[in-house]
């Protein structure tokens, strides 16, 4: 009964302009994404010779690499569309880090999981309590929160992992998620991999990375993708949690309880941004608990978020990206990364002849600069400085962000402040 | 209408509350929290720690004030560990082959100091005014991205001379050096001074100048700073800058003072240490400094925790309790000024012309 009376007002929050016509549905769209990226992918490691960027070892560490980012972009999707802004991704995810390790070593890993995502909700409360209770500035209580995150995972790793292990600064080994393979798909797809046809071997490649040695939490995660989608878009309580980020005032109004749904969001966000913590530490190939694992990832997982607009498909987009980065850089170091350059400027020709097209002349101008700036550093390079390569998703994050910030929406009421009865 | 109340019973509250919360974690752990507070304020009075705590609260203040400068316009500005970091590697190379008279080495350096400050802070000012791209994220990834630059141009193929088992820039000659002032066992920097000058410069900007009028306004409001003729992003672009300007000295008074080259080993954290400093200051230059005064106590202090076998990151939990219950404390007493606020209204009113004054002290 309430979403009707309330679906008017988000609807006409969600379009000032005019309701998009929509051609192509989302999924189909985000499927051409993937194979137009695949196809550049794939005439780059054939004119290049670089056969890593579409191996399976560079889709397998991808995936692997792309989960806590991932988890922790669905965290900021949770609690940016209830209206929060959550800067203490990496803190909750530090914390969660050291409750996986540490529930993983006392009852194994599903106690690691578990006790991750409990830590990570706290972290999560904490951040609730701050903004919405106490009204503190989103960003303030963020920052805070990640010096908190790492002074109490510190503190307590030197408390109960140094009796165990001798150093403060590592947990004793701990035992990792089980893999399964679905061995029939796998054997086909790498004879297909192995007759190195253009595309159709990388597309192999590629998916033999992602159906090999998956662990449970790999597939709990991707299963979140959709899940989260359903909860947030098409239930009454989704309706309601979206509203009170869209706009609380009104959501009050109709009689949603914005505190308890602000509340339940943050606590979500935490959790799923210490299952990220978890996906560092309980997979199999990945470090158990070691002092600045995180890396900034819970950072790069809400610049994955907001390049997917604040949507569940696209923030899965932006986290394959920033983790295909990570995962080509570690699996093929900086010859893999010069490919991948050539690879973008294949991208940015596609790109400008569709602007082009579309006669947006200043933009394919641009373009054709950056391409020829690319392609000069391909050139003129054999290898990249070895210094400068761990840090390829960071670059990536940047020129993705600068290139396609601005058509991109916020929830409206996104960090803003908000009191019951107050306008 | 800030009393002193307002102004300086949040921080004690934080710091009390901070101090109840560690001794509780203390407790658990099995430690007497009445030593361990006893150990770390003893430390104080022992060897060179009290002009360490000074020299160290220079750099934090510095820190503190450039991250107070993008507060203002509220501006996040995340980065000035980025910034800081890059300024300084910059700095110590270009500063280790400058060949030039006494003063005016000291003069260069600092300038390539401000200068290469601003460079990085222009990245994310120019993706913020031109692509809209939140500053919180790019400068994220601009402060992890420093530490790739930092160690490509010191690794000895670039710029980096290896002594021993370290490997940093050429040191900065003695003409480029800021002499200290030997007090007790210990040497005071000199750049204190210059700190103090900046701190000082900083208050007279945002006081008594038309463009710190202009600043603020456009960081209290946007729109209403538009119907006054300011130019938002003009002023977002300046006050990044600046912030990185500032930022770019933040490594200073050690690299001029007491190492003369930067290395992959030299401190960092400075610039996350800056957002705390500003917060708990809450902008003000004497507030900063205060706030850097105790957060670098907490810093020297914590060492002395291990002769009693406590672990030094209570320190570490007892810094991000004051950040996140200092910004509480300050919007609770802001909440009840404004409840006694309402009170004292609603009675003036209520009596009529007899308590206009006590009104009209509102």
């Amino acid at each position: 009964m309430t979403t009707n009376v309330l679906s008017p007002d988000t609807s006409g929050a969600t379009m000032p302009v005019k309701p998009p016509k929509r051609r192509i549905p989302g999924w189909l769209k985000g499927a051409i994404w993937g194979l137009l990226a695949v196809g550049v992918l794939a005439i780059a490691s054939y004119a290049t010779g670089v056969n890593t960027l579409t191996s399976t070892n560079t889709a397998h560490t991808a995936l692997r690499l792309a989960l806590p980012i991932l988890l922790c972009a669905l965290g900021g999707l949770w609690a940016e569309r209830a209206g929060v802004i959550n800067i203490g991704l990496e803190g909750m995810m530090i914390l969660g880090t050291w409750g996986a390790a540490w529930g993983a070593y006392h009852g194994g890993v599903w106690a690691g999981l578990i006790s991750a995502v409990v830590f990570g909700a706290l972290g999560g409360l904490l951040h609730a309590v701050a903004t919405v209770t106490f009204n503190v500035n989103h960003i303030v209580s963020g920052v805070a929160i990640n010096l908190l995150g790492l002074g109490v995972a510190k503190y307590l790793a030197n408390l109960v992992f140094t009796p165990l292990s001798g150093n403060p600064r590592q947990s004793p080994p701990v035992p990792k998620f089980d893999t399964y393979s679905a061995t029939f798909l796998s054997d086909w797809l790498s004879d297909l991999e192995r007759m190195q046809r253009v595309f159709v071997s990388d597309l192999a490649g590629i998916l033999n990375g992602l159906v090999t040695e998956v662990a449970p939490l790999t597939m709990i995660a991707i299963a979140l993708v959709p899940l989260s989608y359903l909860v947030l878009w098409r239930t009454r309580f989704g309706l309601r949690l979206r509203s009170c980020g869209e706009n609380p005032v009104a959501a009050e109004s109709l009689g949603v309880n914005v505190y308890l749904h602000k509340y339940v969001a943050m606590i979500i966000s935490g959790g799923l941004a210490g299952m990220g913590g978890a996906s560092l530490v309980l997979l199999a190939g990945g470090a158990d608990y070691l002092e600045n694992q995180t890396n900034n990832r819970g950072y790069i997982g809400l610049a994955a978020m907001i390049f997917g607009n604040w949507r569940p498909g696209g923030l899965l987009g932006g986290a394959a990206l920033f983790g295909y980065a990570d995962g080509l850089q570690l699996a093929g170091g900086g010859t893999a990364v010069l490919a991948l350059l050539y690879g973008a400027v294949i991208l940015l020709a596609v790109l400008v002849a569709v602007q082009l097209f579309r006669r947006q002349w200043i933009a394919s101008a641009l373009g054709v600069v950056g391409a020829g700036l690319l392609y000069a550093i391909y050139w003129t390079n054999d290898d990249l400085p070895s210094d400068l390569i761990p840090y390829t998703a960071h670059f990536v994050t940047l020129i993705v962000l600068a290139v396609a910030s601005q058509r991109l929406r916020p929830p409206k009421a996104d960090g803003a402040l908000y009191r019951r009865g107050e306008d | 209408m800030s009393s002193w109340r307002t102004r300086l019973l949040p921080p004690l509250l934080a710091i009390v509350f901070a101090v109840i919360l560690t001794a509780i974690a203390l407790i658990i752990s099995g430690a007497d929290p009445l030593q361990a507070y006893g150990t770390m304020i003893g430390q104080l009075f022992k060897g060179s720690t009290a002009v360490d705590t000074v020299n160290l609260a220079t750099v934090y203040y510095l820190s503190g004030l450039a991250v107070a400068i993008g507060f203002q316009m509220n501006l996040f500005n995340i980065g000035v560990e980025g910034q800081y970091r890059f300024a300084a590697i910059v700095t110590a190379i270009i500063g280790g082959a400058l060949r030039l008279p006494p003063v005016i080495h000291v003069l260069a350096i600092l300038v390539v100091a401000v200068a290469s400050g601003m460079l990085y802070a222009a990245i994310p000012a120019v993706l913020k005014v031109t692509r809209g791209v939140s500053e919180v994220i790019s400068t994220i990834m601009l402060n992890a991205i420093v530490g790739g630059i930092v160690a490509f141009l010191v690794n000895a193929d670039q710029f980096g001379v290896q002594t021993g088992n370290n490997i940093a820039t050429r040191e900065i000659a003695e003409t480029g050096r800021i002499p200290g002032i030997p007090i007790l066992s210990g040497e005071l920097f000199g750049f204190v001074f210059i700190a103090a000058l900046i701190g000082a410069a900083y208050w007279f900007m945002l006081n008594r100048t038309r463009f710190g009028f202009e600043l603020k306004a456009s960081g209290e409001s946007t729109t209403a700073a538009a119907a006054g003729g300011v130019n938002a992003k003009k002023m977002t672009l300046i006050a990044m800058l600046l912030s990185g300007g500032v930022a770019g000295l933040v490594a200073m008074p050690e690299l001029l003072g007491r190492d003369f080259s930067y290395g992959i080993t030299s401190t960092q954290m400075y610039g996350f240490t800056g957002i705390a400093v500003a917060l708990l200051g809450r902008n003000h230059p004497a507030g900063i400094a205060l706030g850097a005064l105790l957060w670098a106590f907490l810093d020297r202090s914590a060492v002395s925790l291990e002769q009693i076998n406590v672990s030094k990151e209570i320190a570490t939990i007892m810094q991000g309790v004051i950040v996140l219950s200092v910004v509480i404390a300050y919007e609770i007493v802001r909440r009840a000024d404004l409840a006694a606020e309402q009170r004292r209204v609603g009675r003036a009113l209520a009596g009529k012309g007899s308590s206009v004054s006590e009104g009209g002290a509102v």
